[in-house]
């Protein structure tokens, strides 16, 4: 006969977000706890509903796996006497390991011999094995977890029951007062208690019962659901992934139903009919089959069967028709205010504890702004565009359709800037200030956007690390990566002439800033510089060595990490850089860059002194002009009067003066050098 | 089923269910967890169950009577258990029932929910229950009241009345629900909605309202240091009423806000902790015989 095991965790409904991870932590759990134990099986499955986690092992061997095992003792000089006796270190280990001397041989390993013994551990019954379950019950993780009752046993949400099955016998253990058993539950409303008498039967078994426990299946069975509405009435209906993925987590048997929404509400702004759909209510916006316009009608997914479903619907029409009316409401009241109105209120808004008012903050991304526009010389007009969207970037936040709809902020205040008489762009600004929303979402579009979206973030970075605000491991509440990230792909993005340290400073000028702090904030946005490089590829060697000292213009510091990249791998460079980096090496000695040309000794050093000067001049051109290739290839010029040099002169000369001029000459060199990278930081490949 | 039946029939059924009946808590409060027959009872191991409609006033929400979904006072259904029973979700889902509500006709879920008040250093973790899409009800496991940890943990479910009556009765109108029948909410409750949304946005007297928080403060405190709890709770109470109808007039400026609130949930910390210490000197006299012995 074969055997099968079905585990099944009967909890008081999970969150809907909980649900995903913590069935695949069951499955790899006692997947791994099997090949641990040395349990065969065929297969291993596992199920999930808002009420319940399950797994099931098929063929699962009746006993753990014999293991064989040679375990080496001493070596065969120490475990013999003279007469060829075992020793009582050999005596030890063999009883040590639970055997006798009889059972000692011989092996070598690697030329030396050693004794060893055959150890066998029989396999236990499986049956015996498997109340070992438990443990892995327990150490499912969750994001959150809580008491109930009289115990202390913590879990996400209430465990009710607990199926323990191998065949039909029921594996014995408890868990938080719960004790295993045969028996399952169906449907909260529809369905019964049951007995499973066969792991095999598990889905059938609470599919009479309306349970669907395969959530790919119930995703499947919503989809289809949709197609056939779709069809019926001629719509398209917006299916999001993530919602799709959370409604079927909202359910143990889908059904989905349409409803209606009165034509009056399809005025109101697109994005607030869909978040208060999508968002609020978990249903899928409905459009036209152009998909050009949505449509009066909504579609939702039903926990249960279709018995009464108008009913079902009508209530869910009452509620959104609540909801809209209050967006309507909302949107007509906003409308009735102004921006300044609105600004004005910022001041009854805390940004943060220790910072201030979200008034304050304006006033700070203004001047940041104002700061940004004159560095990068914009045209007046787009410098005037971007001062006023400045000035009216979070106006929004205090209109009543954001206070109700949070995610709505910027897309309103474009909205209703235009409404109030705003200029396209510093609308537009308003909304793209927020972006990217993620690390690695749209961009803003304008130059408005993008300046303002830069002045926003940095203003915010710098003053929550000045109190001390500063993201730790996982914990990063105010998105203050994200946000230094958004600069950063912003500011390479638009080409900007502006290099990270300036970018700082601007902020920094503003706010009580300490060294400590300001170090602080340097090395914070080094650590997402280097996350971006390493992104593309880039190892920490040539990160560090190109951001170390200066993290510089992103896009230039970028290309030449690039470059030396190549050039690592690059066996003719080998020579330039073995001149350039010994150059580093030795000017770690010098004392001044003062050189004295009249203490020159040989040809070879007035020669690397005029190339050096010469190169100094287009090195110097092709950085400011963020051309990386052409300022390395200038560098690397220096490299066979570098050789040289060191070739027909001692640097260290006996006679002082000497000596420090040659010093200094290297020193000329190699601060040319770093201005590049710190090319000593990186490993360079040894080419033979 | 009118608003009253409706009362009646919880107040039946968990009575049936030995919870005791209470009353209202005869001063202001915002929720029916503020209660002392919430807040401090669901503190310490002795069991405790009991139901009450609470009026639950809530300055900032009045509307002048204008709108249909919004009241400066509506009404909770409170009910708390401890220990939370294990069978608490279908004693809840049988309630509906009683309220005339068949599971089979409805759509009803579970939503993940997460509850906190900071102000009485208070959270749980639960779910709004939804009916056919509408939040009906908080389902909270108490796990932390007054800065202390709940055990054994506490269940309270919070009936949104006229949230559940506007779904029964089938009205669009908070105020065209019927309390008794030919009695509306607008006969009871429209000219106190207007009265006191007037008062609490426009009328009110600030600078009198800022000495009495300070007055109560100041009571609560010194009460406090007498050692008596119930009295100095009602002024935290009357502290936090006070502190919401100075929000709603618009003069807690930002940077006092923050003070306010932490001054009302140090009180409200202190007498947590008080509450119990004085309940373990007096032997905790509402465990049973054989469940002290257990402890």
């Amino acid at each position: 006969m074969n055997n099968h095991v079905l585990l099944e965790i009967g909890i008081e409904e999970l969150p809907a977000r909980f649900i995903d991870d913590a069935e695949q932590q069951l499955l790899n759990k006692t997947t791994k706890w099997l090949q641990d134990l040395h349990i065969e099986f065929k297969s291993i499955e596992s199920f999930s509903t808002p009420r319940r986690l399950a797994i099931r092992i098929k063929d699962i061997a009746t006993h753990q796996t014999t293991i064989k095992e040679e375990v080496r003792g001493p070596q065969t000089k120490i475990a013999k006497d003279e007469s060829g006796n075992w020793t009582k270190a050999a005596i030890g280990f063999s009883k040590g390991q639970g055997k006798s001397p009889e059972d000692i041989y011989v092996q070598e390993v690697k030329g030396v011999e050693y004794i060893f013994v055959e150890k066998v551990t029989e396999g236990k019954p499986t049956s015996d094995v498997l109340p070992g379950l438990k443990d892995i019950i327990s150490s499912i993780h969750f994001p959150q977890t809580m008491r109930w009752g009289s115990g202390s046993y913590r879990y996400a949400r209430p465990i009710r029951w607990i199926v323990a099955l191998l065949n039909d016998t029921v594996i014995p253990f408890e868990i938080a007062n719960v004790t295993t058993s045969n028996k399952t539950y169906g449907h909260r409303f529809l369905g019964e208690e049951a007995i499973i008498e066969d792991p095999l039967t598990y889905e059938n078994i609470l599919k009479e019962n309306y349970v669907i426990v395969d959530p790919k299946e119930r995703e499947q069975l919503i989809l289809e659901q949709i197609k056939t509405i779709e069809e019926e009435e001629g719509f398209h209906i917006q299916v999001e992934p993530e919602l799709l993925n959370e409604v079927r987590n909202l359910v143990e048997y889908p059904t989905a139903f349409h409803g209606s929404f009165a034509e009056e509400y399809l005025k109101l702004p697109q994005e607030t009919l869909i978040t208060s759909m999508a968002e609020h209510q978990r249903y899928f916006p409905v459009m036209t089959k152009e998909e050009d316009a949505l449509l009066p009608y909504f579609v939702s997914v039903r926990n249960g069967d279709d018995q009464q479903i108008e009913n079902v619907a009508r209530g869910n029409e009452k509620v959104l028709r609540a909801r809209l009316a209050d967006g309507a409401f909302f949107y007509e009241e906003d409308k009735s205010n102004s921006i300044e109105f609105y600004n004005d209120k910022l001041k009854t808004v805390i940004f943060q504890e220790k910072i201030g008012t979200t008034y304050e903050k304006v006033e700070k991304v203004v001047t940041l702004t104002e700061k940004l526009t004159d560095y990068l010389h914009v045209d007046s007009t787009v410098a005037a565009q971007a001062k006023r969207t400045a000035e009216v970037c979070k106006f929004d936040l205090m209109t009543s359709m954001v206070g109700e709809f949070p995610e709505l902020q910027g897309i309103m205040g474009e909205k209703y800037a235009l409404h109030f008489g705003e200029d396209k762009e510093v609308a537009k600004g308003i909304k793209e200030h927020y972006y990217p929303v993620q690390s690695n979402g749209g961009l803003p579009t304008t130059d408005v956007g993008a300046i303002v979206s830069v002045a926003d973030k940095l203003d915010t970075i710098v003053s929550c690390i000045s109190v001390g605000l500063i993201p730790t491991g996982s914990q990063d509440p105010l998105g203050l990566r994200r946000q230094a990230i958004g600069i950063l792909r912003i500011a390479k993005e638009q080409k900007w002439d502006i290099s990270v340290e300036t970018l700082i400073s601007f902020a920094v000028e503003l706010y009580d800033v300490n060294d400590e702090a300001e170090e602080e904030i340097h090395s914070f946005f080094a650590n997402r510089v280097s996350f971006i490089l390493s992104e593309r590829g880039i190892e920490q060697d040539i990160i560090q060595a190109v951001i170390k000292k200066k993290i510089g213009v992103l896009n230039y510091s970028l290309q030449k990490a690039q470059i030396l990249s190549e050039k690592r791998n690059d066996p003719t460079f080998k020579p330039v850089q073995e001149s350039l980096v010994r150059i580093m090496n030795l000017s770690k000695q010098a004392t001044t860059f003062e050189v004295d040309a009249t203490l020159f000794e040989t040809d070879s050093e007035v020669k690397l002194h005029e190339q050096t000067n010469v190169v100094a001049e287009t090195f110097v051109t092709h950085q400011e002009n963020y051309e990386a290739a052409e300022a390395l290839d200038a560098l690397a010029t220096l490299a066979k009067p570098i050789h040289d040099f060191f070739e027909h002169n001692m640097v260290m000369a006996d006679d002082e003066k000497v000596k420090q001029n040659r010093l200094a000459l290297v020193n000329n060199i190699a601060k040319l050098i770093a201005q590049y990278a710190d090319i000593t930081l990186i490993e360079w490949k040894q080419h033979h | 089923m009118n608003i009253q039946e409706m009362i009646l029939a919880l107040q039946q059924y968990w009575s049936k269910h030995d919870c005791i009946l209470m009353q209202a808590y005869d001063v202001e409060k915002g929720a029916g967890t503020m209660s002392p027959m919430t807040l401090l009872r669901s503190l310490g191991p002795e069991p405790w169950n009991v139901a009450y409609v609470e009026p639950s006033r809530r300055p900032d929400d009045g509307r002048y009577g204008e709108n249909p979904n919004r009241l400066y006072q509506h009404h909770q259904f409170q009910v708390i258990m401890k220990p939370s029973p294990d069978n608490i979700q279908d004693l809840y889902l049988q309630s509906l029932v009683e309220l005339g509500i068949n599971p089979l006709h409805h759509d009803i879920r579970f939503v993940e929910d997460n509850w906190e008040n900071p102000t009485l250093g208070a959270s749980g973790l639960g779910w709004e229950v939804w009916l056919d899409g509408m939040e009906i009800t908080q389902f909270t496991y108490f796990q932390q009241i007054g800065g202390l940890e709940a055990s054994p943990v506490a269940v309270e479910l919070t009936y949104g009345i006229e949230r559940l009556a506007a779904y029964i009765q089938d009205k669009e109108n908070v105020f065209d629900l019927e309390w008794v029948d030919g009695v509306t909410v607008r006969d009871i409750f429209l000219q106190p909605e207007y009265e006191h949304s007037k008062y609490a946005f426009d009328e009110s007297d600030s600078d009198m309202l800022f000495t009495l928080f300070n007055l109560y403060e100041k009571e609560a405190k010194a009460t406090m240091e007498k050692g008596l709890i119930f009295p100095s709770y009602d002024y935290v109470l009357k502290c936090s009423h006070t502190f919401n109808l100075l929000d709603a007039r618009g003069v807690i400026s930002v940077t006092e806000r923050t003070g306010y609130i932490s001054r009302v949930r140090n009180l409200a910390r202190t007498i947590a902790h008080a509450y119990i210490a004085e309940r373990e000197r007096l032997g905790f006299p509402m465990l049973k015989e054989e469940e002290s012995l257990d402890e």
